[in-house]
């Protein structure tokens, strides 16, 4: 008696949790690094206006996220670049189709640590120094230091940025240093002196020194208008156009509300106009 | 006595008895076969999907240049890759770790075996083995967040310290064994006076030979703290609880017997250590060192967080101050990009990689192989 009791339990929960996870609706997000930090915020602020909604956010670097979306392993794919010819043609091939939305505008800000004198430098200058043309601060009218140079890996979506519009697709030395993540460039520049980094504006703060490029300095406005050289749109791609009135698409269009607007500028993005 | 009528089939099995029970036991070993082989079966599986994607990228001119370029450009125009940069410094920093935890570990095991007390070895072994548990990435995060920035700022420091660790032992044993044979060229062999005399003054030298070595070290400014030498310290960390433990069981392994023989014939126990028991457990020794190469070799999270990740040779070649990248840091950082089907030959070189990590692996366990055997034929065991 006592085991069928038990037995009978057990067969009845059973059967209700599939009606408990039913009830759920989840949003799988993955991709950059750079738009890691935004895209937490908005899945935070939209799981509290819509709880029943799960929302998780993956970051594995741009390309990651692309061939995620491709496999259909996540809903949006948020990348720091376009979608390359490549994998557009790899995602029609799956039966994929990849629609951009352009969520906000990014600046790459220089880094440098805070203790360097150097305040601007132009973009011929910045490539040299990666390119390895410029190899000690003191060319540059910095201490006589050996310039150590980071970069992030080239699975990333901001180092294509960085390789598109400074290095003009030309190859870096082969005495750069790579790191997996904009935040380790930021903790690799703020504890090495003789360090040069690049990284995205949301990770920008007081224990790194951001350089003028071409005498403009990186913050939103100049962003948008475009007078900051090294700036790029951020994407959210999904597969398809969201359908009116869907979890998706109310969360894609997150970032023209003014609650969105707010939360893109408090992380150190650019609205998109 | 038994009755003449005994019932002798009481003590055999019936025919259907004897047939159910070989069945079972047929079963039973298929079953137990299945499972153990399930391991070896794993690992050629591994290795055929590997060489199946590997494959692809071989033509004369692609490995040629992937074993003698050191330019590694794979999101390049054209993308090249030369990896032998890379395979140097997967070389560098596992010598640098093998030479960090094999004299320090088999001394240790030495220690734990031969020459602490047993209540000692009790609390110690279990400390040594929680280093084996502590994760790699939190080795890693340790590398990279507190011990760079500890070599970019005193970088001197940090390398007069270990010129200072190494030296002292080392310097302490040529006094000893220096003056000692001195001693007997001058024919005062035995006499406790002179041979106090040459030992103070050599001591005199080494310490002025250390000190010297220091000052240089001190003088070292390190450009950047992730670098070859960091992670060389922190894989040979991450490989001693390995080789200890190895070690170890091979010291124990040789036996009360073989000790308490020696000295019987009247030897000291570091004679015995020398000559009797670690000749003894030489095989297992070597095996220990083999596994803690291994571990190094594939070591993947400390080295892509630390290394410095550039895909350069160092300028000179025992430079360890340089940063470096090794086989395992590139697939790990480059695995994302190389998607099948938008960059094929940026795909395959990966599996090239991990091919080669793979052949010297089992070069690796074939050597430790060949050293036991050859240590039992030559025992005649």
């Amino acid at each position: 008696m006592k085991r069928h009791v038990f037995s009978g339990t057990m067969a009845a929960m059973l059967a209700l949790l599939p009606l408990a996870v039913m009830g759920e609706t989840k949003l799988v997000l993955d991709g950059s690094t750079t738009l890691g930090p935004l895209a937490k915020a908005f899945a935070e602020y939209f799981m509290q206006q819509n709880p029943g909604v799960k929302i998780s956010v993956s970051e594995s670097g741009s390309g990651n996220g692309a061939k995620s979306l491709i496999n259909g392993t996540c809903h949006i794919a948020t990348m720091s670049r376009a979608m390359k010819p490549e994998e557009v043609q790899a995602a029609a091939a799956k039966g994929v189709n990849v629609v951009a939305h352009i969520i906000a505008v990014d600046a790459l800000p220089v880094l440098v640590h805070p203790s360097n004198p150097v305040k601007d430098l132009t973009v011929q200058q910045v490539k040299d120094i990666f390119l390895g043309k410029i190899t000690n601060w003191k060319e540059v009218g910095g201490p006589n230091m050996k310039i150590v140079k980071i970069s992030r890996d080239t699975n990333s979506g901001t180092y294509e940025c960085f390789e598109e519009l400074v290095m003009n697709n030309e190859k870096m030395a082969n005495d750069v240093e790579y790191v997996g993540s904009n935040g380790a460039v930021r903790q690799r520049v703020m504890s090495t002196p003789a360090a040069i980094g690049y990284a995205g504006l949301a990770f920008v703060d007081k224990k790194v020194k951001a350089l003028k490029i071409n005498g403009v300095a990186p913050c939103p406005v100049t962003a948008r208008n475009k007078t900051y050289p090294i700036a790029r749109p951020l994407y959210m791609y999904t597969n398809g156009e969201p359908k009116k009135g869907s979890t998706l698409e109310r969360f894609i269009n997150l970032h023209k509300t003014k609650k969105g607007r707010e939360i893109v500028e408090e992380i150190g993005f650019v609205p998109a106009d | 006595m038994s009755p003449p009528q005994a019932n002798r089939s009481g003590l055999l099995l019936s025919a259907g008895a004897q047939r159910r029970q070989r069945v079972a036991r047929m079963l039973g070993q298929s079953f137990l076969f299945a499972v153990a082989s399930v391991s070896a079966v794993a690992v050629l599986f591994i290795f055929v999907f590997i060489v199946r994607d590997a494959v692809p990228f071989f033509s004369w001119e692609r490995l040629r240049g992937f074993f003698t370029s050191t330019r590694w450009y794979p999101s390049g125009s054209p993308p090249e890759f030369g990896a032998l940069a890379i395979i140097y410094g997967s070389a560098m920093v596992t010598v640098g770790a093998v030479v960090v935890a094999v004299p320090l570990g088999i001394a240790a095991a030495v220690c734990l075996s031969d020459v602490l007390p047993f209540g000692a070895r009790q609390i110690i072994k279990p400390v040594i083995e929680i280093l084996a548990a502590i994760p790699s990435v939190a080795y890693g995060f340790f590398a990279l967040v507190v011990f760079a920035p500890l070599l970019q700022e005193h970088g001197g420091r940090v390398l007069a310290v270990m010129v200072w660790l190494l030296g002292l032992p080392l310097c302490a044993l040529a006094v000893l064994v220096l003056s000692d044979m001195l001693s007997r060229l001058a024919g005062h062999h035995g006499r406790k006076g002179p041979q106090g005399v040459i030992a103070a003054i050599l001591g005199c030298l080494f310490a002025g030979l250390l000190i010297w070595l220091s000052r240089m070290a001190a003088a070292v400014q390190i450009d950047s703290g992730t670098n070859a030498l960091n992670v060389a310290l922190i894989l040979g960390i991450m490989a001693l609880p390995t080789v200890v433990s190895v070690s170890e069981d091979a010291l124990q392994a040789a036996g009360r017997e073989l000790r308490e023989g020696s000295y019987a014939l009247g030897a000291t126990r570091a004679e015995t250590l020398l000559n009797v028991v670690v000749p003894a457990a030489s095989g297992g020794i070597s095996a220990a060192v083999i596994l803690g190469f291994m571990r190094a070799i594939g070591e993947t999270m400390v080295v892509w967080m630390a290394s410095g990740n550039a895909a350069q040779l160092p300028q000179p070649f025992y430079n360890f101050l340089m940063p470096v990248r090794t086989l395992t840091a590139t697939i790990a950082g480059d695995m994302g990009e190389a998607d099948h089907v938008t960059g094929s030959e940026r795909y395959h070189v990966l599996f090239v990689m991990a091919l080669v990590l793979l052949l010297i692996s089992f070069g690796c366990n074939s050597v430790s192989e060949w050293i036991i055997w050859r240590r039992r034929k030559r025992l005649g065991v």
